[in-house]
């Protein structure tokens, strides 16, 4: 007999089973009466002697079935109607559920997405970013990206590896785009040969840019992203070939990327290849990201041992000149220090993930503690029912089984549910992450979050079917049968597994709280530090940037922002303008390097630590509402004779020479023929990286320069940003009005990043208030939830506890000892559970330490606030059971039974 | 209960003295038990019921087939017959337990060693 026809017989099977149990029962009885038996003693006899026919009928029919599977949906059957007896307890349960497991699934996409998944790359794990440090050069430190390359490390490098397949450097930009409508500025890279076979992305149409495009003074070449090939020319294949306006510039478009192609972190309009000369490449110019496919096999540690072999081989190739000492960089100690590309990526928010993460896994145990708790009362209360199935002949594990089977139900329901919440939940946290998330558009649902919540679902289900099942099914059944129908005042154990659940939740709630109170702290001491500007929401930024095909001569590129700063002032409701090579926190970092004091000695071969230089014009100290601690700004009359003065921040004046006011009519330069320059003035200090970062040493020097370098006699800054202070900011009769007015100077020149400084300060601030917000959010779910379960079992041990109160007052006890009472109870539960929570309070804050800034994870303000918090609300969720208790009629209470 | 049946016997112990009572001749569930009774002398202790999973097992190895028929009392019973399959699963079953009983008897038997 095969399985099938099996399965198709075996109702028949069944039946016959019982018919002939039945007979053999009736033949066994007629026997008996027979030989003289009364029927009734008859049939006690036959069952005594036949055993237990339902169990014995049972056992016969697992013969045929799939005896697990089938007593699993038997199981399955009896627990829906259980569950839907009980409709209140199921919806609480499973809101619980669902919410704890959506909050858990969301984050978990998140931390897949940016962490856990491979980037999309082929054989992605290959790919490196050429990442080095430099310990011996000072002020290198304020680097995010350690020592990026020069274009003669990339000769180096591409010419002598052992270990990698391709290798070249890439750096970001912007263009302008002209020739339509309205002028545009897109968003560039610029790569060498070597990083397109690195990706291994073929194009969507066309072809890569090869190293025939990289032909110093050659034909101009460009590729396209996906995105803006769509939007510029509508995703038509007739583009290759064509000519775009860059930069006042005509290239050919070779080819287009496909969608969905990334470039690193770097969002891109256009790629365009870098021509470096290797013939007038020197060493310094270190400017550049260097990416690369690992040689299969080769290892990241043989990568990096394989670039330090190649340093010395830089170092003797080319020079910075004549007479210039190649071997100064030995003082700076380049290591190589290669990442893999993903890290690159993802950068340093791991740490904030996992923060969250765990965060969110808390308030998952403390949901599961709260439905053990109810998953307890019921079971409580339904164990005359379990004594009369053990009764019957369940086996006590089959009972377990059962009540497990009930909660798994819940659990995979809760999942379910928890699922389409988390996909909503998922959906918001893209739409309000941090902007500078990494791979926010990578975030989805993928097969491993459905696993991570089917997993999730199991386990908490065994967490809070467990407990109940192994505390109730125990075989005994006399001693449930017996005491069932009288409730007595419950025993101190049956309250234990009760008690110690909410001193748990409490505990976590605790740890929750204290990480959103630490979180809370920090975002205020942030708000308290003065950024080095002021009312950032009436501070209209914008950027210009004024190529020199377009406008060839300095001068007049001076001239042209002066123009339009003047026509910005003449804008109604505009109090004062002014232009800056970058605003604080806005990232571009215009440039670094050394500083020589006139009055100060400097060993040879030492290089001295680097400062960031601003170049800055008239008026914008005060647009952007930063003090000048001593001095006086630079002229504009100064500016155009390139008269030899400058401004620097109040901690390089400290360090060269005390004292602010020391610092006026000092001299420093950049480099040895470098006429000196004379200090005019000292700025306030500013949070360039972000006001947790401590404000670095600034070189405020005038946009146009006397010129030591290339042709014509000055040089000036062409990409400047453009403050205005106005209370109209942001509206957009105001920034039409910006746009005339730039567009009334040259029709030409495109804005860029038009904001207000109010989006660059919340933007720098993103990463902590995410956190405050995921934080916040855990925080008040671990509280309600915790509230809930002191309520839940305050409640329940009143309840049980009716009769004993009852007769309490009708011994003549005060209401108000009764409510005193409750009220301890609950108390001491709480307080208990404070006390274990600070203690594990003080080992969690200690791990999101990096988080924090202006508060120790310590904080002594924010543990006793959050505890008295949490006391004073569990108290609160005491006193309405409490409350009951007082007013219980005794004479009531004891009817009751 | 069945488990206690196995503890008093070994397992397949039942299943043989079924197919070797059904090789004499075909028995419904009832008379099979009353004869295992009986030839026993009630030194085993079995409760009827057991019988029946025991049954079952062997329809589903295929070692024994039942009929719907009438008893000699005129009842409607499913007599069950052994199969040729029975028979020498039987046969081998028993070998094998024989030899387990000399090597136990010889185990147990005083003074021999």
């Amino acid at each position: 007999m095969n399985w099938l026809t099996q399965l198709l017989s075996r109702r028949q099977l069944y039946r016959d089973l019982s018919e002939e149990i039945q007979a053999h029962l009736d033949e066994k009885i007629e026997e008996l009466v027979a030989d003289g038996m009364s029927r009734e003693e008859a049939r006690h006899t036959a069952m005594r002697e036949f055993g237990n026919p339902a169990l014995l009928e049972e056992n016969s029919r697992d013969v045929w079935a799939w005896p697990s599977i089938e007593n699993l949906l038997l199981d399955v059957r009896y627990g829906v109607r259980t569950l839907r007896r009980n409709p209140v307890f199921t919806v609480v349960a499973l809101l619980t559920i669902s919410i704890g497991i959506a909050a858990n699934v969301a984050v978990f996409t998140v931390v897949n997405s940016i962490l856990l998944r491979p980037l999309h790359y082929p054989q992605a794990e290959q790919l490196v970013a050429l990442h080095q440090v430099a310990p011996g050069a000072e002020g290198l430190a304020d680097f995010e990206n350690g020592l990026l390359l020069s274009p003669s490390m990339y000769f180096t490098y591409a010419e002598h590896n052992r270990t990698f397949q391709s290798l070249g450097v890439w750096g970001a930009g912007t263009a302008n785009a002209t020739g339509i409508a309205e002028p545009e500025q897109v968003r560039s890279v610029a790569i060498t040969d070597g990083v397109l076979q690195t990706f291994s992305i073929p194009p969507a149409i066309g072809r890569w840019l090869l190293q025939a495009d990289q032909v110093p003074d050659g034909p101009q070449r460009v590729m396209l992203s996906y995105g803006y090939w769509q939007r510029r020319f509508g995703g038509s294949p007739a583009v290759v070939g064509k000519n775009i306006m860059l930069d006042s510039q005509a290239r050919e478009i070779v080819g287009v990327m496909p969608k969905g192609f990334q470039f690193v972190d770097a969002d891109f309009d256009v790629i365009v290849p870098l021509a470096f000369d290797r013939g007038k490449a020197i060493l310094a110019g270190f400017g550049f990201h260097g990416i690369a496919r690992l040689k299969p096999g080769a290892t990241i540690s043989e990568a990096n041992a394989d670039i330090a072999r190649m340093i010395p081989i830089w170092m003797d190739s080319f020079s910075n000149g004549p007479g210039s000492n190649p071997r100064v960089y030995e003082t700076w100690k380049i290591t190589p220090m290669l990442r893999p590309l993903k890290q690159e990526v993802v950068g340093n928010v791991g740490e904030l993930l996992w923060v969250v993460m765990g965060t969110i896994g808390v308030v998952m145990l403390i949901a599961c503690a709260n439905v053990t708790n109810l998953l307890l009362a019921r079971v409580e209360g339904r164990q005359q029912e379990l004594a009369v199935r053990a009764a019957l002949g369940a086996g006590w594990a089959r009972i377990v089984r059962a009540l497990l089977v009930e909660s798994l139900m819940l659990g995979l329901m809760g999942g379910i549910v928890g699922i389409g919440l988390a996909y909503a939940g998922v959906r918001f946290l893209a739409a309000t992450g941090p902007s500078n998330l990494p791979r926010l558009n990578e975030i989805s649902l993928d097969a491993r979050t459905l696993a991570f919540a089917l997993l999730l679902s199991i386990l908490s289900s065994l967490f809070f079917g467990l407990i109940p099942a192994l505390k109730y099914a125990r075989p005994r059944p006399n001693s449930a049968l017996q005491s069932a129908g009288r409730t007595i005042s419950a025993s101190r154990e049956r309250h234990r597994a009760r008690n110690l659940l909410v001193v748990g939740q409490v505990a976590m709630a605790l740890v929750l709280l204290l990480s959103a109170g630490l979180m809370i702290r920090t975002f205020q001491a942030m708000r308290t530090v003065d950024p080095g500007f002021s009312d950032p929401q009436h501070l209209q930024l914008l950027r210009i940037s004024i190529p020199d095909s377009l406008v060839a001569q300095p001068q007049l590129v001076t001239r042209i922002q002066q123009t339009i700063l003047e026509k910005f002032a003449g804008m109604p409701g505009v109090k004062s303008a002014g232009f800056v090579s970058e605003m604080p926190m806005e990232g571009f970092d215009s440039g670094w390097d050394e500083i020589f004091a006139e009055d100060k000695v400097y060993a040879d071969n030492t290089i001295a630590p680097l400062r960031l230089y601003k170049y800055i014009s008239p008026g914008l100290l005060q647009t952007a509402g930063t003090r000048l601690i001593a001095g006086r700004e630079m002229t504009w009359s100064e500016i155009y004779g390139s008269q030899p003065v400058v401004m620097i921040s109040e901690s390089l004046a400290a360090e060269l020479w005390g004292t602010p006011s020391a610092a006026i009519g000092k001299r420093l330069r950049e480099f040895p023929k470098m006429p000196w320059y004379e200090v005019i003035g000292v700025v306030q200090e500013v949070r360039e990286k972000g006001v947790q970062e401590t404000a670095p040493a600034i070189v405020y020097w005038p946009p146009l320069m006397a010129n030591l370098f290339g042709p014509g006699p000055v040089q000036a800054w062409r990409t400047m940003t453009f403050a205005i202070r106005s209370e109209r900011t942001g509206t957009e009769s105001f920034l039409n009005e910006v746009n005339q007015a730039v567009w009334s100077v040259n029709s030409n020149l495109p804005l860029a990043s038009v904001r207000t400084m109010q989006d660059v300060y919340d933007k720098s601030m993103a990463r902590t208030s995410f956190t405050l917000v995921m934080l916040g959010i855990a925080a008040s779910m671990a509280l309600a939830l915790g509230v809930i379960g002191i309520y839940g079992v305050m409640s329940y041990t009143v309840s049980q506890r009716r009769s004993e109160i009852g007769i309490r007052l009708a011994l003549g006890a005060q209401r108000g000892h009764v409510l005193q009472m409750v009220l301890e109870q609950g108390t001491k539960l709480a307080l208990v559970g404070v006390a274990i929570g600070i203690g594990v309070g003080l080992g969690f804050t200690r791990l999101m330490s990096h988080l924090l800034f202006g508060v120790t994870a310590h904080d002594p303000l924010t543990f006793a606030a959050v505890s008295c918090l949490l006391i004073v609300v569990a108290v609160l969720a005491c006193y309405i059971p409490a409350r009951r208790a007082m007013r219980f009629d005794p004479a009531a209470a004891i009817r009751y039974e | 209960m069945s488990r206690k049946i196995q503890r008093d016997l070994f397992p397949g112990a039942l299943e043989m003295m079924i197919l070797r009572t059904l090789k004499r001749q075909p028995l419904h569930g009832y008379a099979l038990a009353q004869h295992i009774k009986r030839t026993s002398d009630d030194l085993l202790q079995i409760e009827e019921g057991s019988l029946y999973p025991a049954l079952q097992r062997l329809l589903k190895q295929e070692l024994v087939k039942a009929e719907w028929g009438t008893s000699s009392t005129n009842r409607r019973v499913r007599i069950y017959k052994l199969t040729a399959a029975g028979a020498k699963h039987l046969q081998h079953q028993v070998s094998s337990f024989e030899r387990m009983l000399e090597g136990i008897t010889r185990v147990l038997a005083p003074g021999e060693s």
